[in-house]
């Protein structure tokens, strides 16, 4: 589904992404995990050209993203949900017109449509009761929900989650985690950058670990946590686990 | 108190003098309204033609005339503008001089405005940018529906003096000539050599006009913050 072909990312003189190749097949859920500073949210942000790769590719569902125009990619996002470290709900917007603004304003579903589905979705995150709450009104884990909710209104084929617990207090961290997980289990393709090793384990199809801009291993989470590879990857788990 | 009352009468009643001041006041919100709505129009333009130019980088040229456009009204008294439009520009044309006042404070405002809006714009995280790409929303539609209205609630206050200060400004229009509210009681007090009376009589019709938008502003703003709250 994403194919990753030698990505490069540099910011000035400061080169993120030393070249990353991978591919993401339909319904997998890769877990990205790596010391900060490593590139890992800029890997992920370089899937939905957030942030534009200065070398190689990125090809989603066929189609070379780096070689697309603007206006193709904004359609091409409309299918790659992303959800926030910190959220970015849209304060202004009750949480119903959180979740239905893109959908109409884009013209893929009516106004009808859009609030059928986002009544739907507020039901799945366990919000529906929160509809006409604004997004200051919630707290932190319920906006995350919300989020998910929010790109999930779009149909998305691929679910993009950059640290999306990082900015929560503990007692919040489960109930995000726990909605990710049945995600999941409807058979989501999912792209987790995080730092929770638990989740990872139980939820992901593949751990990825990302160190000084590259891949420095990946494999199924029973064979990265039990016996890694490299030294550093080693190192690394012993200071998180 | 017979001799106030008569000064009273003398000021406002003889020859249906208070009409000065109504047709003043009719004049200066005319004025004060329209000016409002070009400054705005104009204003927000700006602001997101600049914004644009700063965040991404395009838009060079227009960037680049609304630079030379903010620079020139904000360097030089509004009064001055005024003159130029009315002896300059138009001098040689026939035109309503009201128009050439809403002409000349709108542009003034506009640029006052730009930079209020810009400043709004700006302060919104670039965060909200993102939220609305990774939605599929453009450039375009973001702005318009993410972030301007964020911009324009918490700049709203600045906005609302904006105009506040413009409908003080206008008060200059005498100097082309043009009857609103300040010349209507300064004309009075020409006539009558009494100028006590109608002066304090403009500055307390200007100060209610003020005091009645500032408590305008104030509820919308509260009812604005409705989403604050939490």
């Amino acid at each position: 589904m994403i194919e990753v072909k030698g990505l490069k990312k540099s910011f000035g003189s400061l080169e993120i992404l030393k070249g990353i190749d991978t591919t993401i097949e339909k319904g997998e859920k890769v877990v990205v995990i790596g010391p900060s500073g490593s590139g890992k949210s800029t890997f992920l942000r370089c899937l939905n050209m957030l942030e534009k790769p200065t070398g190689g590719s990125v090809i989603f569902e066929g189609r070379d993203l780096t070689q697309m125009s603007d206006k193709q990619l904004y359609k091409v996002r409309e299918k790659m949900g992303m959800v926030f470290q910190h959220f970015h709900l849209f304060p202004h917007l009750t949480i119903r017109k959180n979740l239905t603004l893109a959908p109409v304003k884009l013209k893929v579903m009516s106004k009808e449509e859009a609030e059928e589905s986002a009544g739907k979705m507020l039901k799945k995150v366990g919000l529906y009761d929160k509809a006409d709450s604004y997004p200051n009104m919630l707290s932190g884990g319920q906006k995350q929900r919300i989020a998910i909710a929010r790109a999930l209104v779009m149909n998305p084929d691929v679910m993009l989650f950059d640290e999306p617990t990082s900015a929560l207090d503990p007692e919040m961290v489960g109930e995000v985690l726990e909605l990710m997980k049945q995600l999941a289990g409807e058979g989501m393709t999912m792209v987790v950058v995080t730092h929770e090793m638990g989740f990872a384990r139980e939820v992901g199809s593949r751990i990825m670990f990302i160190d000084g801009g590259v891949i420095a291993e990946e494999n199924t989470p029973d064979k990265f946590f039990a016996d890694p590879d490299s030294p550093r990857l080693k190192a690394f788990l012993s200071k998180v686990l | 108190m017979d001799g106030f009352l008569q000064k009273l009468y003398d000021t406002f009643i003889v020859d249906n003098r208070w009409q000065y001041l109504t047709n003043g006041l009719k004049t200066t919100l005319i004025i004060t309204l329209f000016a409002v709505m070009i400054g705005m129009l104009l204003g927000f333009l700006v602001a997101v033609i600049r914004a644009t130019h700063d965040k991404t980088g395009r838009l060079k040229i227009l960037n680049f005339i609304s630079k030379i456009y903010l620079t020139v009204i904000r360097g030089t008294p509004v009064m001055v503008q005024l003159l130029i439009i009315y002896y300059v520009i138009f001098a040689s044309v026939r035109i309503d001089k009201t128009l050439v006042g809403i002409l000349a404070f709108g542009i003034n405002s506009g640029a006052y405005v730009a930079e209020i809006v810009r400043s709004g714009i700006m302060s919104i995280d670039n965060g909200q940018f993102e939220a609305g790409a990774s939605l599929g929303l453009n450039y375009t539609k973001t702005m318009l529906y993410i972030i301007i209205p964020q911009a324009f609630k918490n700049v709203l206050p600045a906005l609302a003096n904006e105009c506040i200060v413009l409908l003080k400004e206008t008060s200059v229009a005498g100097y082309i000539a043009l009857e609103d509210l300040t010349k209507g009681g300064d004309i009075i007090r020409s006539v009558t050599y009494e100028a006590f009376l109608p002066l304090i009589a403009v500055a307390l019709i200007y100060l209610i006009i003020v005091v009645g938008l500032s408590s305008l502003v104030g509820r919308l703003e509260r009812r604005l913050k409705k989403s604050d709250r939490g």
